[in-house]
């Protein structure tokens, strides 16, 4: 414990913010890519998937820093998905309980959630070897982060793919839908639009930066 | 070590019953209630619903049961509690993926009186017209069922043309673009028409005993 008070540690907000951006899921990790492109054809699935793995992920993070000690190091890995199968298998049954279209139009994304592995990959390398504070606003930043993305990424799809934003018609009658966007090839199409443009800003941020540095 | 997975998987079990046993009920429900909004949309006119499972003597008995089992029809009633048709799923091979559909079939008129596709993965823009098009769902206001004298068969099996040359009550108008899915329709409505009209028609009074109830 002296060796880790010892440590420089990252503040609070930074703890949230690095999901966000600096080490942002989807846009610098590429992890859990599978729901990413399936499932986001529109806002409103895209909102709701984002919730529920960002849910998980909270959930996850938390209860696997409560019982870090608890646990032997040979059985963790085990325990975690023993832990992130249950979460999962809530989720659905809330999913379902909220609305069964929304349950009918994810499908199995929501069950794979257990397989994405930017939850197990959170539980092993942060919440395992953090406590339950730092655990929390890791897997409150990360959720975010894929959540925001997520967003991002199916407001663009149902725009163009749909002329419409969360169910609502935006253009006109007139509007020649871009079938592509909703098909599995546009999620590629918009990911690789949006990766452009935050690499871009992230590399003139940079360059900002070291400017300044300069001067 | 084996204490620490036991203790957590049993606290995991636990949880799970306890979210199961919550949400239980709203879930039944809330599937009842979709089933009666697709059975109102296929039955216009109709209120309420409930449903009916045909049993090996070939009679019609009142169910509880909402699962999704074969053999299931749900009869629509208008405020008055009398009968307005019956609902029928029926589903088959589509583009991509099965189509389920459920349509309305009126005694009266001895014709499917609507459809709606409940569960389809057909293309979007293209196959997934056979939900939206408003030309194609017209087919279904009125689709001639009627029955052979002896009752046993359709006297005019549902037929599947090329768009715009629909000329027969019995016919189904194709969409351009969509044809495979558009007949898939067709195919799926003539195979369970076929099936079930000839089961269901002689049995009217099955469904009328039950008046009011729902």
């Amino acid at each position: 414990m002296a060796t880790d008070a010892k440590k420089a540690q990252p503040n609070d907000s930074d703890e949230v913010t690095k999901g966000l951006w600096q080490q942002n899921p989807i846009l610098v990790q590429a992890l859990g890519m599978c729901p990413v492109l399936a499932v986001s054809n529109t806002a409103r699935n895209a909102l709701a998937m984002g919730l529920a793995t960002g849910f998980v992920l909270l959930a996850s993070n938390v209860t696997v820093s409560t019982i870090r000690h608890f646990v032997p190091k040979q059985v963790r890995i085990v325990t975690f998905i023993l832990v992130i199968a249950t979460l999962v298998t809530v989720v659905d049954y809330l999913i379902q309980a909220i609305s069964l279209e929304l349950h009918k139009a994810l499908g199995a994304f929501i069950s794979l959630i257990v397989v994405n592995c930017l939850i197990l990959g959170r539980a092993e390398a942060f919440a395992s070897k953090n406590n339950l504070r730092r655990s929390f606003l890791d897997g409150l930043g990360m959720g975010i982060g894929f959540c925001w993305v997520l967003l991002c990424l199916g407001s663009v799809r149902e725009l163009f793919g749909y002329g419409s934003l969360f169910g609502v018609r935006l253009f006109g009658q007139h509007f020649q839908e871009w079938v592509v966007m909703i098909l599995p090839a546009g999620g590629f199409f918009v990911l690789a639009g949006w990766l452009l443009l935050f690499n871009w800003i992230g590399q003139l941020r940079s360059r900002r930066q070291s400017l300044e540095e300069v001067i | 070590m084996y204490r620490a997975v036991v203790g957590v998987g049993v606290a995991c079990a636990l949880v799970i019953v306890l979210v199961y046993e919550i949400t239980r009920p709203i879930i039944e429900r809330k599937r009842s209630e979709l089933r009666e909004r697709a059975v109102m949309q296929v039955l216009p006119g109709a209120r309420s619903s409930a449903a009916f499972r045909l049993t090996d003597e070939g009679r019609f008995e009142s169910t509880s049961s909402d699962d999704e089992a074969d053999n299931l029809v749900f009869a629509g009633f208008d405020e008055s509690g009398s009968l307005v048709g019956l609902a029928i799923e029926a589903s088959g091979m589509g583009y991509q993926d099965t189509i389920r559909l459920l349509y309305g079939y009126s005694f009266d008129a001895e014709a499917i009186i609507g459809i709606r596709v409940l569960d389809s993965r057909e293309t979007p823009g293209l196959g997934d017209l056979i939900e939206s098009d408003a030309q194609f769902l017209r087919n279904f206001e009125k689709l001639d069922v009627r029955l052979t004298d002896g009752g046993d068969a359709l006297l005019h099996p549902i037929e599947f043309v090329k768009p715009g040359q629909k000329s027969e009550p019995w016919q189904i108008d194709g969409i351009s673009g969509a044809t495979i899915s558009s007949q898939a329709t067709a195919d799926m409505l003539r195979d369970s028409a076929g099936w079930w009209i000839p089961r269901v028609r002689p049995r009217k009074a099955d469904f009328q005993t039950t008046q009011g109830e729902q």
